[in-house]
């Protein structure tokens, strides 16, 4: 399988008055063709500003090295031409909340007609027609009727469809989406789901979905990378990362999750402490500080090893060393 | 639950909260109603939980102020240790305010930037101990910051400084610092991290138990709510459809609805995430508030809707097993979850 996307040895600091933050240390991964890769991490764990970068949208005050293979160009040396004809065309991103993404003040048509006769110079009908073919597509109902009215006469879930209808438009080769689900009720996040999962199986879309929830990308991914702090702590299929997870960051998140499938299990497991502060950053494994497993190694930087099939943990232990 | 004992501390009575609002502009002035609640009734013990849960806009966080005495119900009562607020006088209201809390949805936004988290926390004493003494107060917010899992040196810090699951540690020690004796807990987790959700529930257990507090956790899935609950009450549009222990909630709904919800939550294995997905049946949005559906309210939602559905409103009523629901069909239909 080609890889669509091939990024290499990311960095992002951003200078703040308190001295630079280093918000993301080191990543690479790629994204194959036709295929999903999840980034799961807490709040401040750089898994948003990773893509921000590979974007050329990052705030002011940050700055971006390595590299970010898409095709043969590499999108963190392009020019702003050139992503500009990259972004919403080839690369589409869904933000995270719905209601801040969308402009009040204008129509869903004219906010989703704009994209493509921008990118792909329709005419205003033509534009519409297809505006409302993908509006179809993410199933809100009455679509001619609905694309004249105001995002406030939306719902959340349906404002969350539009979203995503918006992304298609253009017919991305990339589709990233930014905690799509996570300002909406379980039942409209289950529908949304179940849309992501019918545009993997019809079309040859590539995807990149952000989450601080393992359990929603469960069976939406192929690949996932687990970021700590800045750092990747572990990589690997859906399948390593569910069944056979290596880094005890992974295994608390893991275990966080509250199951209803589960007869009797009504303990609830808390990863102790806090996010680190990524002005003061432990040495070694930023994760030490809570993991039951720390031992004296951990404050040099742990090594990345391998479990086979591409199946990486960053820890000084084994899998079956960690400690439940 | 030895809380089955106690006799309960809070009674709601047929308690609805309807919202009037205008459409049409001026010469076509037509007033629309909102049944934000629309006739619960539920009963708490001291030492009780009671989960309530439902998708946004079925009414949870308006029913947990009007219990309060926050906002003025429409009709119904509220008891609290067999004295309806309703009739009390504001001097006398906000006396009871003392042992009836809240702790709000997102940590960061319900803090006052501006104050340092010893005064947050401190702030309610003031209010309502304007003479006491300045050391008695900075012992006791120190007091509570331990007992909430921060440590008191942080006293002077800002909410910027804290992280979200901190934040909510405050907003935690900043209910309890006056003993109520009731907290109601409006979403305290949705908008914290999966890792930290954990943390803040169990912390919240931990001191019910210790404080012998009456709980009222809301929660808009029932994943969390199971971990802390007694009893879950599932509402739908302003409306009760179903009162059940907690056990019976997950493995016996007794409303198809409730069979949705728990259905709707992720699970964390691709392989039975698949199934899952494939298996619920849970598809369009919430009808308009404005325009409810007659008889049932959840009919046109429901896969098991038979005739009798549309016409009558189903009255929440208690089955054989002590469990209440609001379900035509609820003896017939088996929504066992295996």
């Amino acid at each position: 399988m080609s890889k669509l996307l091939e990024v290499n040895d990311l960095s992002v600091t951003f200078s703040t008055p308190e001295g630079d933050v280093h918000a993301v240390n080191g990543v690479s991964f790629s994204v194959n063709e036709g295929e999903t890769l999840a980034i799961v991490g807490e709040s401040g764990s750089g898994k948003t500003q990773m893509v921000l970068a590979i974007l050329g949208l990052l705030a002011e005050n940050g700055r971006a090295s390595g590299q970010a293979l898409f095709g043969d160009l590499d999108l963190m040396t392009a020019g702003r031409a050139e992503m500009s004809n990259i972004r919403g065309r080839q690369i589409a991103m869904i933000f995270q909340d719905p209601m801040t993404s969308l402009n009040p003040f204008l129509t869903i048509e004219r906010q989703m007609t704009e994209v493509v006769m921008h990118h792909q110079g329709l005419g205003l009908e033509e534009a519409r027609a297809h505006a409302i073919e993908m509006l179809r597509a993410v199933r809100i109902p009455d679509a001619e009727e609905r694309i004249r009215q105001y995002p406030h006469q939306y719902s959340g879930g349906m404002r969350q469809r539009v979203m995503i209808a918006m992304g298609l438009l253009c017919e991305p080769k990339l589709l990233i989406a930014d905690e799509p689900t996570t300002a909406l009720d379980v039942t409209i996040q289950a529908q949304i789901g179940r849309l992501i999962s019918k545009l993997r199986a019809e079309t040859n879309m590539s995807m990149m979905l952000i989450t601080h929830d393992l359990a929603v990308v469960a069976d939406l991914c192929e690949h996932i990378i687990v970021m700590y702090a800045g750092k990747m702590v572990e990589r690997g299929t859906a399948e390593d990362i569910f069944y056979n997870p290596q880094h005890p960051y992974t295994q608390g998140l893991l275990k966080s999750v509250p199951r209803l499938d589960r007869v009797g299990d009504t303990a609830l497991h808390a990863i102790p402490g806090n996010p680190p502060n990524l002005l003061a950053l432990p040495s070694g494994c930023a994760f030490r500080e809570r993991c039951a497993s720390a031992m004296d190694e951990c404050t040099q930087d742990p090594p990345s090893r391998s479990f086979g099939g591409g199946h990486l943990s960053r820890c000084f232990l084994e899998g079956e060393e960690v400690k439940p | 639950m030895s809380a089955d004992l106690n006799p309960p501390v809070l009674r709601v009575q047929d308690l609805a909260v309807h919202f009037h609002d205008y459409t049409g502009g001026l010469l076509h002035r037509r007033e629309r109603v909102l049944k934000a609640v629309d006739g619960i009734s539920f009963e708490l013990r001291a030492g009780e939980t009671l989960g309530i849960v439902g998708e946004s806009g079925s009414g949870k966080s308006t029913l947990a102020r009007a219990v309060l005495g926050l906002i003025q119900p429409s009709r119904g009562r509220v008891l609290w240790l067999g004295e309806e607020l309703g009739k009390l006088d504001e001097e006398a209201l906000r006396n009871k305010r003392k042992e009836l809390q809240i702790v709000f949805q997102d940590p960061m936004a319900s803090l006052n930037p501006r104050m340092t988290a010893g005064e947050i926390i401190a702030e309610p004493l003031w209010t309502f101990y304007p003479h006491m003494d300045k050391l008695q107060v900075e012992e006791r917010t120190r007091g509570m910051m331990k007992m909430v899992g921060l440590l008191p040196n942080q006293i002077n810090r800002y909410p910027h400084e804290f992280s979200g699951g901190q934040c909510q540690r405050i907003g935690i020690a900043r209910a309890l610092v006056l003993n109520p004796k009731l907290v109601v807990c409006d979403e305290p987790v949705s908008a914290l991290d999966v890792s930290i959700q954990a943390q803040i529930v169990n912390l919240l257990k931990g001191l019910q138990k210790k404080l012998g507090l009456s709980l009222i956790f809301i929660a808009h899935d029932l994943s969390v709510v199971r971990h802390i609950s007694d009893r879950v009450m599932v509402m739908y549009m302003g409306r009760a459809m179903e009162l059940s222990r907690r056990d019976n909630i997950y493995r016996q709904p007794l409303h198809p609805y409730t069979s949705a919800l728990v259905k709707s939550v992720p699970i964390p294995d691709p392989k039975l995430a698949r199934e899952a997905h494939q298996e619920s049946w849970l598809t369009d949005d919430m009808p308009s508030p404005y325009n409810p559906p007659c008889g049932c309210i959840f009919h046109s939602r429901c896969p098991y809707i038979v005739k009798r559905c549309k016409a009558d409103v189903p009255a929440l009523r208690r089955m054989e097993n002590d469990d209440w629901v609001a379900c035509h069909r609820a003896e017939e239909l088996d929504m066992a979850i295996d």
